[in-house]
């Protein structure tokens, strides 16, 4: 494996043959998948969305290391702020509004992909600030607090002045409109019937594309080098004239902004936010998902990404059929099972493969094993 | 750059440093003049890495001026003061130890670039440019050191004298006007003591400023051209190292006040 993937990436066109296999198995996968059901494509397009939080999230503890509790707060920025400036919700509540915009509140994805993404980027912000020289356990402490923060604020946010509903949620949010196409109605193409759920596969996989290259060209630039210092040294960094404090609340705000855009997907394509889906425990699967992967390492984080998101929908349908055929009853829910086989999952990668499935390659060459090997070639 | 430079690339007066009950720098100041290798040297605990720490802005200064190259500098944030134009190295090596020893270099060239973020997603030909500026930059210090052949070694693999090595060549990619090295030859032995001096003279021929603390007074006095001893924190002696070296109270300081008691004892 290890000589045969530097030849590969020498010889051009396999690269570009690769690359093309790749995207035609993407394209193709809600074709063979939603043979068995549209649930599965919906599977498919949610594991876009972590993919992209796992990834931001990804840039602050893998990148930065900077190990944040609260990353989901950003994912819901980004939602209630499309359910917002998409529902009848603010209209309805304030009058004034309801003047301003006598149609009704319609946000173009143009406009909706940059604002998620900016807002995002200023919570991010505002977490930042406060938390720059914590580092560890009291860093966790109060990101943590921060995400519970701002689901405690949509969840009361509905009085004196009704914003956001409360615990109710917001509904009635429209669909994605993109270059004159409906994604919440089934489109024909070249005959082809492709349902709502296809069409919004396609455009989170898009979006994930765009993410991960994001990600990679961070990573090899001057500002992925000084991460990776604070990471390392911080101290020594600093003497090297890097302003730590700034490229933290750099790595805060570009992190977040990956939660912002993924959020406002996910109101768009649920048509339907509350502050539940934002709980903490999502905050630790997508930790989950990016540690499980191999923490700083993007094609980890991606796998570890699609893994957590798919498991749940294997389990949904394999679990009750199972139990059905050989016991005739079911005996554990699907859902207890599903957290049993979590932790399971977590203390056996932590126990046989702690850097995570997928981990970055040892970086440049270590002397150390090779001499190794080759002592041992001697013996 | 311009000819009306100012002769003192440093001039630090009047610091103190207290800890607690402590005086741990009473009034110390010391003048670098562009191009020479200075010493600071004394006994343990006399308080060098303390105004080494100082000067570099990793400890706030009770009191004291400032001033690099003629210009006032303020040494409360560290990357200020590296910004301003002092590099430095760490008693106990402190290198990026899982990057390569290229990519620690490249990290040294973050001072002197500007690439931005939306530069990097965009991959624009500044950037790009750039980045093969530093690239080569630091491959060229790499050389310059000695180590190379080791650039895509990881940095904590490398032998402990090449470390040594690196972390000046990190500190070089800064472009200081002032390198500042804490006891760069504690732990070496007497052949990396040599090469560690020939690379110290060389980077001084090339006009770099070196300001150098150090335990071995062999290296200090074959190297430096001037040195100023602390002891407990207090200046005893400042000049060249022939004359430091016969002053009283500076064998006083190393030897303790019966040391010539004791000789003529055993004599």
């Amino acid at each position: 494996m290890k000589t045969l993937l530097p030849r590969l990436s020498q010889n051009r066109a396999a690269v570009w043959l690769g690359v093309v296999l790749i995207a035609i198995v993407l394209v193709a996968l809600p074709f063979v998948i939603g043979q068995m059901g549209n649930a599965w494509v919906r599977a498919l397009a949610f594991a876009c969305l972590y993919v992209m939080l796992a990834l931001g999230l990804n840039i602050v503890v893998g990148f930065a290391g900077l190990l944040d509790l609260g990353y989901i707060a950003f994912y819901a920025v980004g939602a209630y702020m499309y359910a917002l400036l998409a529902s009848p919700h603010l209209t309805s509540t304030f009058p004034w509004i309801a003047q301003m915009f006598p149609e009704g509140l319609h946000s173009s994805i143009w406009l909706v992909i940059p604002l998620g993404a900016g807002i995002a980027a200023i919570f991010g912000l505002l977490l930042g600030a406060p938390v720059l020289k914590l580092r560890g356990d009291y860093l966790a402490i109060v990101t943590l607090g921060f995400g519970e923060i701002v689901r405690i604020f949509l969840n009361n946010l509905n009085a004196p002045v009704n914003i956001t509903n409360g615990p109710q949620g917001i509904t009635l949010i429209e669909p994605i409109r993109m270059l004159g196409v409906n994604l919440g109605r089934a489109q024909e193409i070249f005959g082809l019937r492709l349902p709502s759920v296809y069409l919004y596969y396609y455009l989170f996989l898009a979006l994930t594309i765009i993410a991960i290259i994001i990600c990679v060209r961070l990573q090899d630039s001057r500002l992925g080098r000084a991460w990776m210092a604070i990471r390392e040294d911080e101290i020594a960094a600093k003497a090297m004239g890097i302003n730590v404090r700034n490229v933290k609340l750099l790595a805060f705000a570009l992190g977040a902004t990956f939660g912002g855009v993924s959020g406002a997907m996910f109101a768009a394509f649920q048509g339907f936010v509350s502050p539940e889906s934002f709980i903490l425990n999502e905050s630790i699967i997508v930790l989950a998902m990016v540690v499980l992967g191999g923490l700083g390492h993007i094609p980890g984080v991606v796998l570890g990404a699609v893994l957590l998101a798919i498991f749940p929908e294997i389990l949904r349908h394999t679990v009750v059929p199972v139990q059905n055929a050989l016991f005739g009853q079911v005996i554990i829910d699907a859902e207890i099972l599903r957290m049993m086989l979590y932790g399971m999952a977590l203390v056996l990668i932590m126990l046989y493969r702690p850097k995570g499935l997928w981990p970055a390659p040892e970086h440049g060459v270590n002397p150390a094993s090779r001499v190794g090997v080759a002592a041992a070639g001697r013996a | 750059m311009s000819t009306t430079a100012p002769d003192h690339v440093l001039r630090v007066s009047g610091v103190n440093k207290r800890f607690g009950g402590l005086q741990a720098l009473a009034d110390v100041g010391i003048e670098i003049t562009r191009g020479e290798i200075y010493g600071l040297i004394g006994p343990n605990g006399a308080g060098k890495t303390t105004f080494f720490n100082v000067i570099t802005g990793l400890y706030t200064p009770d009191s004291g001026s400032f001033e690099l190259d003629g210009k006032p500098y303020s040494p409360h944030d560290v990357h200020r003061v590296a910004q301003a134009g002092i590099a430095r190295t760490f008693q106990n090596i402190r290198l990026f130890p899982d990057m390569t020893a290229l990519e620690n270099v490249m990290v040294g060239r973050h001072v002197r670039t500007k690439a931005t973020a939306l530069g990097a997603i965009l991959r624009t030909r500044r950037t790009l440019d750039e980045e093969r500026a530093i690239k080569s930059r630091s491959l060229e210090l790499l050389e310059y050191v000695g180590i190379r052949k080791y650039a895509d070694y990881q940095a904590r693999t490398l032998a402990y004298g090449d470390q040594r090595r690196l972390e000046i060549a990190r500190a070089l990619a800064t472009e200081p006007k002032l390198l500042a090295l804490d006891e760069p030859a504690a732990g070496m032995n007497a052949t990396e003591k040599v090469a560690l001096r020939t690379l110290l003279e060389a980077i001084s021929r090339d006009g770099i400023t070196i300001l150098l603390i150090e335990h071995d007074v062999k290296l200090v006095m074959g190297l430096c051209d001037r040195v100023t001893v602390l002891d407990y924190g207090k200046m005893i002696a400042a000049g060249a190292p022939a004359q430091v070296q016969s002053n009283p109270a500076v064998i006083e300081a190393y030897l303790g006040a019966g040391h010539k008691a004791v000789a003529t004892k055993v004599a």
